[in-house]
């Protein structure tokens, strides 16, 4: 029990820090409440999804700047799909489209070992005229029912079901990943590539599968751009910066190795609810972002000296 | 013997070539392993050693020669590849992965947890906890670790690369009993040390590389070493006349460094030394022996855990790089990468300990600088237009700027560490005439090579080390490549020392 405790101490750390700022958004604004967490589980959905993204490629050594790009060009393909197809099947074929723009940036960066940094930044662009292809303008549909799955409470008020959908998501990919040995292999390139290589890690495709599996959260972040806003959208939004962000105050450690998916995507409820309070508490906006700095450097600085007292004492 | 197909050969690699753009690494290396045999693989540094390891292992492709296992010719392109077909090594660096737990590097490599356990066991290490961190362990643990499972994993052939460096004593024995066992159970061992007592303890025969191919293949037994020593050294290529040494009155007054007792984890445990001023003194070791720790602790990068270290007799202990310069220590490292500006030109280079020097803040002056930069270039004889970045220059010349601006500053104490590796001869000898010139010049110079016969060349004496210890003293008159070598590989502890 305790061992557990310690492997998740960061994510649980995080936790109770969003349980505090939870309080504190009641105490700021007592109104706060199940339509407020609604609205944040909402607000919160394609940050989540690109965290997701961005961290399987961080765990195995890499980054990957054109996480929006590609959501750009899942969000258009399948709202342009929906014109003429059932939902279902244009939401497998826009997930299988994300899983290979992944492989392709891991292809990429295995084949021709250009530096992971400059072939994304590349394919950023590339993904990014690939989206305005398909779509020149924002437009398309979604199917209705598509948008009602993360509208409201599920079962109980005060579980949003964006948040229910994003959970079975993510696990659905990510659990049965990280208990098979492809998931032990991502671990252990992100970690020490020559010592996994010598172990007998097939390395570079390890490093295409995660990258893949990248291209899949990424589908899904422009999936659920698509169904909050019931149209495709060409134009990446701001979700690299955040993801990287969330990824970092997630315990997820740049340079591979470390980390998980259930941290960032706390991290990513954390920077959103001190988006609200600050809204909430009437501070300018443009203090806002200056305070989500501060607290990033804070918050991963007070980690690391944590870390470190516990490593001494081992 | 060495291309004799036997039809009792676990493993059986035979005319293994590969060559490193114009360097040709190896030529014609042979080896082969029954079942029940642990063969030593011997050669002296750059004999190409570590090159056929990476071959066997698969971790390099050879551009010629075969590498049979149970007589099929075998798939070894990538390290999973020869583990799969029963070619299992424990590398000199632990292949664990640090973020991982114990129990799920054996996931890793599908190895099954009770052979593991009980062989850790059997090699004397106790309270195995399988959910451990492996960067939380001790590296002696995860070398046995890393023995333990290569163990357990069934091996037909297993490798060991200086599997006992950095090990106690008594977690050798028991290394050495378990391998022992593994192969009179019926394994093929092929087992790398530069320790002959262990090699004369375990191994039935010793392989021989010298320059890239197998030029021996001998049975262990009483008085081999000699016969080894012989064949790692061979008949060498001349480097040029012996250094006209002038040393007569070097040895007396306060030393420049005073060296006793020096510890420094994890591989230094005691070395002792005196290097005066216009003195060359050489360190002779094989690799791994210690000499890293002793260069990091002169210069700065990493404490010594014992010893003490005098400076024109004052003891010093450096916590940082900027103190040993302070002192005078100036450190040249084996790779030119790490000392020169590779995108500045040869004239800021040769410039740079010149300005960093400079005390007053403000423009530097040019013309000053122009003047000894053209005296530097003119002595060093660098067959360059000075303006052009230093990365376009051969690996030779870019370690004569390297040297040879020493020369230009003026420089109290210099180390160097290894700094004609890879570089041809003719350069070589040019680096010679420079190392006496600074110790002309009343510098101390500490020069540690791989290559014995550069000793007499450039150094008025030699301390050998071995095992993390100082075991002979030599005089460059006496050291001549066979007395090196033998000291290298502790046979002579009863020598000079």
């Amino acid at each position: 029990m305790s061992a557990i405790l310690r492997a998740h101490a960061w994510s649980i750390g995080l936790a109770i820090l969003f349980l505090a700022l939870l309080g504190l958004a009641k105490v700021i604004q007592p109104s706060f409440g199940i339509t407020g967490l609604e609205s944040l589980a909402r607000a919160a959905l394609p940050f989540a999804f690109a965290t997701a993204a961005m961290a399987v490629v961080v765990i195995v050594g890499g980054i990957d700047l054109s996480v929006a790009s590609m959501m750009a060009v899942a969000s258009v393909t399948a709202a342009v799909l929906m014109q003429t197809m059932p939902a279902v099947p244009a939401i497998v074929i826009t997930l299988a489209a994300g899983a290979l723009m992944g492989a392709i940036n891991g292809g990429l960066i295995v084949v021709t070992r250009v530096p992971d940094i400059v072939a994304t930044l590349a394919m950023l662009f590339v993904w990014e005229g690939v989206a305005l292809l398909i779509l020149n303008a924002p437009g398309g549909t979604a199917a209705d029912w598509l948008e009602n799955t993360i509208r409201g409470s599920f079962v109980i008020p005060g579980l949003p079901k964006a948040l229910v959908l994003m959970t079975v998501c993510v696990a659905v990919v990510w659990v049965p990943l990280k208990r098979s040995k492809l998931g032990l292999s991502i671990y252990a390139t992100g970690s020490h590539e020559n010592a996994a290589f010598r172990s007998g890690v097939a390395v570079g495709k390890t490093r295409i599968a995660a990258y893949a599996v990248c291209g899949l959260f990424a589908a899904m972040g422009g999936l659920s751009l698509t169904m909050l806003t019931g149209i495709g959208e060409p134009v990446p939004g701001p979700y690299l910066m955040a993801s990287v962000a969330a990824v970092v105050l997630g315990g997820v450690v740049l340079g591979g190795g470390i980390g998980g998916l259930l941290g960032p995507i706390i991290a990513v409820f954390i920077l959103r609810i001190i988006r609200t309070i600050l809204t909430l508490a009437a501070v300018d906006p443009n203090v806002t972002t200056i305070v989500e700095g501060t607290i990033m450097v804070a918050v991963v600085m007070l980690g690391a000296l944590v870390m470190m007292r516990g490593r001494e004492t081992v | 013997m060495t291309d004799q197909t036997d039809a009792r050969a676990l493993l059986d690699a035979s005319g293994v070539a590969k060559s490193f753009g114009a360097v040709r690494a190896l030529t014609d290396a042979s080896l082969s392993v029954n079942a029940g045999e642990v063969v030593a693989l011997m050669g002296a540094n750059g004999a190409g050693k570590s090159t056929f390891v990476k071959i066997l292992t698969g971790a390099l492709r050879p551009d010629r020669g075969r590498v049979l296992i149970r007589g099929q010719e075998a798939r070894v392109g990538s390290p999973a590849e020869a583990r799969a077909s029963g070619l299992v090594p424990v590398y000199q660096e632990p292949s664990l992965i640090p973020d991982l737990t114990v129990a799920e590097n054996l996931r890793l490599t599908d190895t099954p947890v009770d052979p593991f356990r009980a062989y850790v066991d059997d090699l004397g290490i106790a309270n195995l906890r399988l959910g451990a961190l492996i960067h939380s362990l001790p590296l002696a643990t995860l070398r046995i670790f890393d023995l333990a499972r290569a163990l357990a994993s069934d091996p037909d052939v297993l490798l060991l690369d200086e599997m006992t460096a950095a090990l106690p004593t008594d977690l050798v024995e028991r290394v050495l009993k378990v391998v022992r066992a593994r192969a009179d159970a019926g394994s093929g061992v092929i087992y790398i040390s530069h320790r002959f007592t262990e090699i004369s303890a375990l191994c039935d025969r010793a392989v021989v590389l010298r320059d890239g191919r197998t030029v021996g293949d001998l049975a262990i037994e009483e008085g081999v070493e000699d016969r080894v020593v012989e064949l790692m050294l061979g008949a060498r290529i001349d480097l040029g006349r012996r250094a006209g040494l002038a040393h007569a009155e070097a040895r007396t007054g306060t030393p420049r460094l005073k060296v006793r007792n020096l510890a420094a984890a994890p591989k230094l445990t005691d070395v002792s030394f005196d290097l005066h001023p216009g003195e060359v003194l050489g360190v002779v070791a094989l690799e791994g022996q210690g000499q890293d720790e002793l260069f990091d602790v002169l210069s700065g990068f990493r404490r010594a855990t014992g010893g003490t270290l005098e400076v024109d007799g004052t003891p010093e202990s450096f916590g940082h790089p900027a103190d040993a310069i302070a002192r005078g220590l100036t450190f040249v490292p084996g790779d030119r990468a790490h000392a020169l500006l590779a995108e500045r030109s040869v004239r800021e280079n040769i410039a740079l300990p010149f300005a960093a020097r400079i005390r007053n803040w403000g423009p530097l002056k040019l013309r000053h600088e122009r003047d000894r930069v053209a005296h530097a270039i003119e002595k060093l004889q660098i067959d360059t237009r000075a303006q052009g970045e230093v990365r376009r220059l051969s690996g030779g010349n870019q370690q004569k700027v390297t040297i040879g601006r020493w020369l230009a500053t003026g420089v109290e104490t210099l180390l160097l560490f290894d700094p004609t590796r890879g570089i041809d001869v003719r350069t070589k000898r040019q680096i010679y005439p420079l190392v006496r010139e600074l110790a002309a010049n009343r510098s101390a110079v500490l020069f540690y090579t791989s290559e014995l016969e550069e000793v007499p060349l450039a150094c008025d004496r030699a301390v050998v080390i071995f095992n993390g210890r100082t075991v002979a003293e030599i005089d460059a008159s006496e050291a001549d490549e066979q007395t090196l070598m033998r000291a290298a590989y502790g046979l002579a502890e009863e020598g000079a020392a």
